[in-house]
């Protein structure tokens, strides 16, 4: 992480992403920001507001609501020059855009033996929690850990989210964030019967005002601790800190940040050192991205395991609305396995 | 061309761009709105077509605009042949009663037993109108802002509030968002979440009923801001293919969201000359004028049964409301818009109709506007008693795992037996 600016402000993932997109296109004339409502309304989720009526139309504007389009354009502003940073209004809704993405941002480089890059940064609120159905609480991200080529990042605080962002930008491939929207207004440990909490006493709501950037690749250890390694991103971090409590064991929790490329040192020093490990995603389990990690693991640390490794997840259905706290893999959940993980013999 | 955004260059003027041109609205909140980029023609102006003539009969309905009602109720022209007075008592009363269960649960949001909706404000007259030109046994693929179908068809509304509220009697179980129905007995294909995927499903639902020598049409629905998804635009291209026995509805209400239908392309052409472009006849309706809406589709649906295929219909009309609960519209257009459209409110122009006709008294609309309101206050409270999803009373949470296949896996038993079930 590299930091030239030391005044902090407190922020929440909103602001932060915000003003990471202010910082990038102060900097570089070169960065356009887009999207379906991106442009004069600011984003339905206003993480891009402000920015038309400061930069002007041409570094920020409204889209057509064509998901495959508006990626196709990026790349090919990306192809001239541009650094296009693309917001799409739900990872629901990115799927259209799926070839664009998988067969061609990703392709590009190697089919092209390096004469053409596609510097893209393609944002996306993901994750469940809101209340918002089948199709605004999916959370995608195996569909891109699978494709080479691509990176894959998932913030869970708004320190992460601007420093992500900005590293994002400036990274010469493409990236693809996925925001947990639940997360936009403060930490949610998924007792949704609780009060919001903000990011007002958050630590990682004091976000530094001006360029920094968090380093792509890199995890995160949020709680150290001896009993078991727990793997996590996303809404998850905030899940599996307040297990931790419920169960009382002595976790560590890493937070991955980054997919794809993955931080296997932080994975593999962990895991040797705790000899358990638990993973959770909110993603289906089969297939997910959990599955990778758990391969990894046991490839890697095999002889020192003293437990299965354990996931827990969004069960293998489309989300529900009426029973999203059934689906939502919350801290209790997380807590039993934890317990049962540790106290495995 | 006309179209609603008449302003083709970008204003701004920190713009460097050579020529680069976002589209602009013609007023922003604090701006003076204008329309007169609207091709408005007249009533009665466009002569009655035969339901079988040639593709080329229909070009003048490209641009110019099919209407029956003038300003004042009067019904103008063939077309206004087309309706019968039942169909407008019918029509009449089923907008009524979409506007008071909107109006009932707009107030059920607010108090926080739902939290989110979508009303069909100023844009009733589609739906019904629509519905009143299908059979029994016809399919509809509606949008979010079709619950007009419903009440057109007769659909008990304590049952849509059931699942809006995603309670113990939701007929999905509470597996959809609210809005999202599934009214297959109604001829209601199950809403996606996801915009345009519905528009090729409806003109392959009316491709089965062609191959199978059948005479049930299918009936599509698409916003302006959707045509922009490339679904749109292979949906026209297999309508017009195979020619499929399919309404094609584009409902031109000028907002998505907060971006014009200029962002799909609406000032250059319009909706009806773009599907004509794929080789189908089609119409521009005035969207607000429940007989223009009802003679049209009546037409293109009698026209689809005899196996001349797909007529393209785009109706233009207003998003009045929020594009949803949880929208703003005055952060990003002028209000002045709302009573500025200059085609009015499809309600009230039918009401004013009724009356210069002498088909209904103001007394006997006024009875009915009442009666509606009671009616859905009446189905709410029934509805409440079976639960509120907010209130810890939503569906089985068992049925969460139930549906995803014809027959449950057995790894999805498991994990219905991990979770406690
Ligand atoms: C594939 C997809 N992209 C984006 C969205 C988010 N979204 C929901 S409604 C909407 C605006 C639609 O506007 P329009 O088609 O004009 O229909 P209207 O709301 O005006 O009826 C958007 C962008 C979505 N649901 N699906
Ligand atoms: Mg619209």
């Amino acid at each position: 992480m590299s930091e030239t600016l030391s005044n902090t402000k407190t922020m929440n993932m909103i602001e932060a992403i915000r003003d990471a997109h202010d910082v990038a296109m102060e900097r570089d004339d070169d960065v356009v920001v887009f999207g379906e409502d991106a442009g004069y309304f600011g984003g339905v989720f206003r993480c891009t507001a402000g920015l038309q009526e400061k930069y002007g139309t041409s570094r920020c504007f409204d889209a057509p609501i064509a998901e495959s389009g508006i990626v196709g354009a990026g790349i090919g502003m990306a192809a001239y020059g541009l650094k296009p940073v693309i917001e799409i209004q739900f990872a629901d809704y990115i799927t259209p855009a799926y070839d664009q993405i998988s067969q061609e941002a990703a392709r590009i480089r190697y089919r092209s033996n390096g004469q053409f890059t596609c510097p893209i940064v393609i944002r996306t609120p993901t994750g469940g929690g809101i209340y918002g159905g089948q199709t605004h609480s999916q959370s995608p991200e195996a569909i891109f850990t699978h494709v080479t080529g691509l990176k894959v990042l998932i913030p869970s605080n708004p320190y992460d989210a601007k420093g992500l962002l900005i590293a994002a930008i400036e990274d010469p491939d493409p990236v693809i964030i996925l925001e947990p929207k639940r997360l936009y207004n403060g930490p949610f440990e998924g007792y949704h019967d609780r009060a919001l909490k903000g990011w007002k006493d958050h630590e990682d709501g004091q976000v530094p005002e001006g360029y920094y950037t968090v380093e792509i690749g890199k995890a995160k250890t949020v709680r150290a601790g001896n009993a078991v390694t727990v793997l996590c991103y996303g809404n998850m971090v905030h899940v599996c800190q307040a297990a931790q409590e419920e169960a009382g064991v002595d976790a560590e929790i890493i937070d991955l940040r980054s997919l794809l490329p993955l931080d296997l040192e932080a994975i593999e020093t962990s895991v040797k050192k705790t000899g358990r490990c638990v993973i959770v995603h909110e993603a289906t389990k089969t297939c997910g991205y959990g599955a990778e990690l758990m391969a990894l693991v046991q490839e890697r640390c095999f002889y020192h395991l003293e437990a299965p490794i354990t996931r827990v997840t969004g069960w293998d259905t489309p989300y529900p609305h009426a029973q999203e706290w059934t689906y939502f893999p919350g801290p209790t959940r997380v807590a039993a396995a934890l317990k049962k993980v540790v106290e495995a013999k | 061309m006309d179209g609603f955004a008449r302003t083709d260059t970008v204003t701004d003027q920190r713009d460097q761009g050579r020529g680069f041109r976002v589209p602009k609205p013609p007023a922003r909140p604090g701006e003076t709105p204008d329309f007169s980029g609207i091709n408005l023609g007249e009533p009665g102006k466009l002569p009655l077509l035969d339901a079988e003539a040639p593709v080329e009969a229909f070009e003048p309905f490209h641009h110019d605009l099919l209407r029956v009602l003038d300003m004042d109720g009067k019904a103008h022209g063939d077309w206004a042949g087309l309706v019968t007075d039942d169909d407008k008592k019918t029509a009449l009363k089923a907008m009524i009663r979409t506007r008071a269960f909107d109006a009932r649960m707009m107030r059920a949001q607010r108090q926080g037993k739902t939290s989110f909706y979508m009303q069909c404000l100023g844009e009733e007259a589609i739906a019904v109108g629509a519905t009143l030109a299908t059979r029994d046994g016809d399919m509809q693929f509606p949008t979010y802002r079709q619950q007009g179908i419903l009440f057109a068809k007769g659909v008990d509304p304590e049952v849509m509030m059931n699942q809006i509220y995603s309670n113990r009697k939701d007929p999905l179980q509470g597996k959809q968002l609210p809005v999202l129905y599934s009214f297959k007995e109604y001829g209601f294909f199950t809403i996606s979440g996801n915009l345009g995927t519905q528009w090729p499903q409806a003109v392959g639902w009316a491709m089965a009923s062609a191959i199978k020598n059948d005479d049930k049409i299918a009936v599509a629905y698409i916003g302006d801001g959707a045509t922009a998804e490339g679904d749109w635009h292979q949906g026209n291209l297999f309508a017009s293919v195979y020619r499929a026995p399919v309404l094609l509805c584009v409902v031109n209400n000028q907002w998505a969201i907060s971006t014009t239908a200029a962002f799909a392309g609406a000032d250059k052409n319009t909706f009806a000359a773009r599907m004509a472009s794929y080789g189908l006849p089609a119409l521009r309706v005035d969207g607000n004028d429940l007989l223009a809406v009802l003679a049209a589709c009546r037409l293109s649906a009698q026209r689809a049964r005899a196996g001349l295929g797909a007529v393209g219909i785009e109706f233009l009309t207003y998003r009045r409301g929020a594009h949803s609960t949880s929208d703003d519209p005055t952060k990003y257009r002028a209000k002045e818009e709302v009573e500025g459209w200059p085609l009015g409110d499809p309600i009230d122009r039918l009401k004013q109709h009724m009356i210069v006709t002498g088909l209904m008294t103001a007394d006997e609309i006024d009875t009915l506007e009442k009666d509606a309101e009671t009616e859905m206050r009446e189905a709410e409270n029934r509805a409440e008693e079976n639960g509120l999803v907010h209130a810890g009373q939503g569906a089985e949470p068992a049925a969460m795992f139930e549906g995803v296949y014809a027959e449950m896996p057995g790894r999805l038993r498991e994990q219905m037996k991990e979770a406690g079930f």
